[in-house]
């Protein structure tokens, strides 16, 4: 049962760390709207209004023409455009906003309300470029792997979990075999399903309690063996630290999950000597 | 107070385990049934404790079907019929008195009952020295005074009891048989299968004598005749 509980904890902690990962990639994941050099701050603030407005974003953030203007600088430090710049004089970039939807699938939505709201109240164009366009088939593409890995991380834990359970169903039917006889004695003398089943289920769940304590102190040692390498590997989680500050939620789904799998497998396994 | 009406029991089309049995036992009756091995014996026992179904035919205790009884009632049913078997179903980690005690404690008895009454069970089958040994420290003839101790600690209204003498030495037998007769002067109505000659005819009891599934002889102070 430990191992069944081990694989329940596992799964939380694999959803947790690409959880983690795939947030981290979500996060760098954004629309810009640069506008024209003439949009007033008015109508770019209108809009950001609108936008924040809409459920489907989560954040818009505002970059004024000056800061475009030192940020392409700074960039641009040593190289020919600068002088370029300086040839055309004074600041040709226009405000930008930089655009973070809830889930990378509804950037389309927010693209697409940018297309509707593209000129001002006086008819004239406002937005210069929306690089959503460009981005389109790289946050497409990241949209279907995040839903993919989802799926296959559901259905690997719902299988290993099934697995798991068939596992702890039959290591507790073998120490119920054992134990047949005494069943048997205990219906010839009359005893109710429920005072035969009775101690069987409160073993199943003693097994379930122990079990449970067990995978918490592996996992334990294991998160801390683990937690910089993690850290490493998927960037934004540090596994030890993930079960230190969870530590209530796991142990309550790993300690309830050895409990329920203890008493349900012991009341399936004592059922069949309970027939005659 | 028991009646087999017309039962037959058939487990294939070839082999009839029982065919057409009606007799029926009155209260506090000592009724001995024999027969070869496989003349249908246990089946009977087993047809009363309704571990096994008739094919055809009913089984009655106190006026009712034992096979028409709802779950808790047939848990009633087997806490008024008391067992021994001929290879005592002890549990080898249960001392004698706790052997005992389970069956109190699974009849819903309360520890000042159980307290009180082992210890006089006990007595009863010569075993109130032997309490805290547990099975394998004891002889045949102990464990099936223990068995026997058990089957009527809950003062059932019979006492069933299958080959009990088949696994012990003549002296050990005429134990069982003396302390069975003891429980039926105390009112429990008895049902013994065996092959012993010497017990049949030493009982001086009704014996009905069964020859492949079917009664051929019912006599009411019979001897071993086969």
């Amino acid at each position: 049962m430990v191992i069944a509980l081990s694989v329940i904890g596992s799964v939380m902690f694999m959803n947790a760390a690409f959880g983690a990962t795939l947030r981290s990639i979500q996060d760098k994941v954004d629309i810009n709207v640069n506008f024209v050099p003439d949009a007033s701050e008015q109508e770019i603030f209108d809009l950001k209004t609108s936008l924040e407005a809409l459920p489907e974003v989560a954040h818009v953030g505002y970059v004024s023409r000056e800061e475009v203007l030192a940020d392409f600088r700074e960039k641009h430090k040593d190289q020919v455009n600068l002088q370029a710049l300086e040839e055309v004089g004074g600041n040709p970039f226009g405000a930008r906003l930089n655009i973070r939807a809830e889930d990378p699938s509804q950037y389309q939505g927010v693209a697409d309300f940018l297309g509707n709201r593209n000129t001002s109240i006086s008819g004239d164009q406002i937005i210069d470029e929306v690089n959503f366009l460009e981005n389109k088939e790289v946050i497409d593409r990241l949209s279907k792997i995040i839903n993919s890995t989802e799926t296959f991380g559901f259905g690997l834990a719902l299988l290993l979990i099934i697995i798991s359970i068939l596992i702890t169903f039959n290591t507790i039917r073998l120490a119920i075999y054992v134990s047949r006889e005494e069943i048997g004695v205990m219906r010839l003398v009359g005893a109710s399903a429920s005072y035969i089943r009775g101690p069987f289920v409160f073993t199943g769940i003693t097994y379930g309690l122990v079990a449970s304590l067990i995978t918490l102190i592996i996992f334990y040692i294991g998160t801390f063996w683990l937690g910089d390498l993690t850290e490493r590997v998927f960037g934004s989680i540090n596994i030890f630290e993930y079960y230190i500050s969870n530590f209530g939620q796991i142990s309550l789904v790993v300690v309830g999950s050895g409990i329920i799998m203890g008493a349900v497998s012991s009341y399936l396994a004592v059922m069949k000597y309970l027939k005659s | 107070m028991i009646h087999f009406d017309n039962v037959s029991k058939k487990y294939d089309e070839d082999s009839m385990v029982l065919d057409s049995i009606t007799f029926s036992v009155e209260p506090n009756e000592f009724l001995s049934i024999v027969g070869h091995s496989g003349a249908g014996k246990t089946t009977l026992l087993k047809m009363l404790l309704a571990q096994d179904k008739p094919t055809s035919g009913s089984v009655f205790m106190k006026s009712k079907d034992v096979n028409s009884l709802r779950k808790h009632e047939l848990n009633e049913l087997r806490r008024s019929i008391g067992t021994v078997f001929q290879d005592f179903k002890l549990l080898p980690d249960k001392t004698v008195f706790e052997n005992i005690a389970f069956a109190m404690e699974a009849a819903g008895k309360t520890d000042e009952e159980i307290e009180s009454d082992v210890p006089y069970v006990l007595e009863l089958v010569g075993l109130d020295q032997k309490a805290w040994r547990f099975p394998e420290q004891l002889s045949g003839g102990e464990k099936q005074r223990v068995a026997i101790a058990r089957a009527i600690i809950n003062q059932p209204d019979i006492l069933i009891a299958d080959e009990p003498t088949g696994n012990l030495d003549p002296l050990h037998t005429q134990d069982i048989v003396h302390i069975l007769q003891r429980i039926n002067d105390l009112g429990t109505t008895v049902l013994l299968t065996t092959h012993n000659k010497g017990v049949i005819d030493s009982l001086e009891k009704r014996v009905i004598t069964l020859e492949n599934g079917k009664i051929i002889r019912d006599d009411p102070e019979g001897k071993y005749v086969l």
